[in-house]
């Protein structure tokens, strides 16, 4: 069985985020990348499985900078037995990214697609879904929990009313929670030996994949400042606060 | 932690510490030698994240290392083109110091650039990592391997530790690095540096080393009032005349300016909090001019070594050297030392390339090929100048330097440093309570506020970095006399002196700390041990800091 793993390179989440002062975006220039936390989640079960024998390749994928290569070491440090690097400067929307995978999919015939639900920078939580319906795959999001069988893979998934226990046959694009799994801290000789697999790398200008932008970015902002809370002394001083101060009741 | 069993990997030569120093010596060894194979850790999530300084750089040691940095793209895009310099006599007036340049030459910055030491650590890496060295930032260096009196390697620290020091479920042992050499290149007070001087007794018969906070904002301003190359230093208010210190303003790259504040860690007004006079010396017009309208980027502080040459201990031990600040090759009044460190750097190259071929255990013509270099002319001119404002205070010392600057540091004496810096402290009933005012959120702001733009992440569960040695101390000299003096020097706010009014207690907020190793050097009974938390941990600072 192969697993093929999605990996976006993004502003690390422990960077406070800062707003360029044109409003137009988030400021990347020399700021600390990382792996997108969900990813990360999503090559650490990989691992976990082709360590049990269920899987036998985990192959990687990032698109992105040439930097995104970064990325994929990081995730063969972990255990990943190979990468693919589609290069582009050009910033992607999920049905791009979706279609780019498409074609990876189609050239590298993995049974499973297993994927971060969302990318941490814009929170879109879309490509998982855009690229199981251009298969016509499967699709389990949220997964917290992945076992598989002779073709098939149960999943449990988080909803609003608790846990839903699904079973999907292969193959399938399944997303992972944070819950799935704890990742590993790679190991020296660990990252040096990832430093010797291989990586292919394509340009996507080369692939002849649409990817036209669609939506187009207004705004950003930072988000409103939370004001610092208050001690109240009674019972009647909040109710007064709610009523006058914050006109909530 | 040394009965788990760990993996081994072997090197000729092994570097801790990503900075200027250990950078430099990492790439001087493999212009020497191209076949040693050398391993760099850093305890950074990447190099230049905890790199801290203002930085103007003088690149006589990069032109040495690398004749062809502007090729290289170094990233040195900001001469400086004017220079200036303020005593500040009260918050309101300040008096211009004429830049006497045949005079003062520590003060001539002609020739010298503004840049983000951060960036230009990456940049370093890059070279580094070209010429074939193994660069491994987010490992720390947590223990010493000696073996028949030789330091033989370090073991890294232990990753996925839970808070009582359990295995977690993604326990990852740190491994033994070994090496023929090892090079600490850990920065002022490094945790492993500090053992090797107790162990190797490398500081007999020098002086106490003394240090300094610099506390650092990263500012972006509006473009009418960026000024690239401008730099601007000040001494004087709000500091009073025995303690040392000033800041520093320097307007570089796109419309950023760097502007920080060094107080000498020799104080002795356990009430003086080093971070809030940072804070008020911004309402002094001739700083906030310069910041008015702009805003904070990032914030960060670090220790540094002030002693000079007086205070630089045994440079080599058995199976090792040190380099850097680590070692203490500040100049301070140039309040440079990032060539210093990157020439100690390139000299512990050549000493090891030598103890290579001659197999000697101890690498020890690092010591004399130091005192040769250019690095000690320039140290032993200079070492009278911070000892002189330890000695007169501020107004005097600076007539002092006027003189010994002019004869180039030719007096047949030498200023010592008599007491460490945390003997200096005088309890808090005989000093005057300092009242800072209230920050404002746009020129000054809170300590919280503040740690926040330095991106600090430290796991949550991971075992304290910060230990008293002995609990108790705290409340007998900590609070009964002091105060909680950690409560104020900490620019991070790790230190909080809780329920004070009934049972007195100390909370370490380990957590907030951005690594800058105050407390280690300024505690009282010296009870207050900094080690290396999990690697990776720590501020983030990001590029042009």
């Amino acid at each position: 069985m192969k697993i093929l793993v999605p990996v976006k390179r993004v502003v690390d989440s422990n960077i406070k985020p800062l707003v360029k002062s044109d409003n137009s975006g988030v400021e990347v220039g020399g700021v600390k990348m990382s792996m997108n936390p969900f990813d990360e989640t999503a090559v650490e079960e990989a691992v976990r499985l082709k360590e049990q024998k269920i899987v036998s390749e985990v192959v990687v994928i990032s698109i992105g900078e040439a930097k995104s290569q970064d990325t994929l070491r990081t995730a063969m440090a972990m255990g990943a037995d190979r990468g693919v690097l589609v290069t582009s400067e050009d910033a992607l929307e999920s049905l791009s990214v979706a279609k780019i995978l498409q074609h990876f999919v189609t050239k590298e015939q993995p049974d499973i697609v297993l994927m971060g639900k969302q990318a941490s920078d814009d929170d879109m939580n879309a490509t998982g879904q855009i690229l199981a319906a251009k298969l016509g795959w499967a699709q389990g999001t949220f997964v917290s929990k992945l076992e598989l069988s002779e073709g098939k893979a149960q999943i449990t998934r988080e909803i609003d009313d608790g846990q839903e226990i699904l079973e999907l046959v292969l193959p399938a694009v399944i997303t992972t929670d944070l819950r799935l799994n704890e990742p590993r801290f790679a190991s020296l000789p660990n990252i040096m030996k990832a430093k010797k697999k291989p990586i292919e790398t394509v340009a996507l200008a080369d692939l002849g994949i649409d990817t036209a932008v669609r939506l187009e970015v207004k705004s950003v902002a930072e988000s409103s400042s939370v004001r610092e809370g208050v001690i109240v002394s009674s019972v009647e001083e909040l109710m007064d606060k709610l009523q006058n101060e914050a006109k909530v009741i | 932690m040394s009965n788990i069993a760990r993996e081994q990997m072997e090197f000729d030569v092994l570097i801790i510490g990503g900075g200027p120093a250990g950078l430099s010596a990492a790439i001087r060894l493999k212009q020497l030698a191209p076949s040693v194979e050398i391993c760099l850790i850093e305890k950074a999530s990447e190099i230049g994240a905890h790199i801290v300084s203002g930085a103007v750089l003088e690149p006589t040691a990069l032109n040495e290392l690398f004749p062809d940095w502007k090729q290289r793209n170094a990233p040195l895009d900001t001469p400086v083109n004017h220079e200036r310099m303020f005593y500040l006599s009260n918050e309101e007036k300040s008096t211009a110091i004429p830049i006497i340049k045949p005079l003062m030459p520590a003060m001539n910055n002609h020739g010298n650039f503004i840049v983000s030491l951060g960036d230009f650590c990456r940049w370093l890496a890059a070279q580094a990592e070209e010429l074939g060295v193994e660069v491994f930032p987010g490992f720390s260096g947590r223990e010493l391997i000696i073996e028949d009196d030789k330091v033989v390697g370090v073991i890294t620290g232990d990753m996925g530790l839970e808070k009582d020091g359990s295995q977690g479920s993604n326990f990852e042992p740190g491994m033994e690095l070994r090496a023929k050499y090892t090079i600490f290149a850990e920065g002022c007070r490094g945790s492993l540096s500090k053992k090797l001087m107790d162990q190797f007794k490398l500081r007999q018969s020098v002086d106490p080393q003394t240090y300094g906070i610099g506390i650092k904002e990263l500012w972006e301003i509006p473009a009418h009032k960026h000024k690239p190359g401008y730099i601007q230093h000040s001494f004087g208010w709000p500091l009073d005349d025995r303690t040392y210190g000033g800041s520093w303003l320097y307007h570089f790259g796109d419309n950023l300016v760097s502007f920080g504040f060094v107080v000498g860690l020799d104080y002795s007004n356990p009430w003086l909090s080093p971070f809030e006079e940072m804070q008020r010396s911004k309402n002094h017009p001739v700083i906030k001019y310069h910041l008015e309208g702009g805003r904070r980027i990032s914030y960060s502080a670090r220790a540094l070594s002030e002693g000079g040459l007086q205070s630089v201990p045994k440079l080599s031990f058995p199976g090792g050297l040190l380099v850097g600040d680590a070692a203490g090759f500040l100049n301070v009044p140039k309040i440079k030392g990032t060539h210093t460190s990157m020439k100690s750097g390139m000299v512990a190259a050549e000493a090891i390339v030598e103890a290579l071929t001659t197999q000697e255990i101890e690498p020890i013509s690092y010591q004399f090929r130091m005192r040769k270099s250019w690095v000690y002319k320039e140290l032993h001119q200079v070492r009278n100048i911070r000892p002189a404002f330890a000695k007169f205070g501020a107004k005097i010392a600076t007539l002092y330097t006027g003189f010994d600057s002019m004869v180039r540091g030719k007096v047949p004496w030498t200023f010592h440093h008599g007491l460490g810096d945390y003997e200096k402290l005088k309890a808090a009933s005989l000093c005057q309570k300092i009242e800072y005012p209230k920050s404002d959120d746009e020129l000054t702001f809170t300590r919280e506020s503040s740690v926040f733009l330095a991106n600090i992440d430290h796991r949550d569960n991971q075992p304290l970095h910060l230990k008293l040695k002995n609990m108790s101390i705290w409340k007998t000299v900590n609070w009964e006399t002091f105060k909680s003096p950690e409560s104020r020097y900490c620019p991070a706010g790790v230190y909080e002196a809780v329920d004070i009014d009934k049972e007195p207690k100390l909370q370490i907020n380990s957590q907030n700390c951005i690594h800058c190793k105050t407390c280690d050097i300024k505690d009282p009974t010296q009870n207050i041990d900094w080690e290396t938390p999990e690697g990776g941990s720590g501020p983030n600072y990001p590029g042009g800091m």
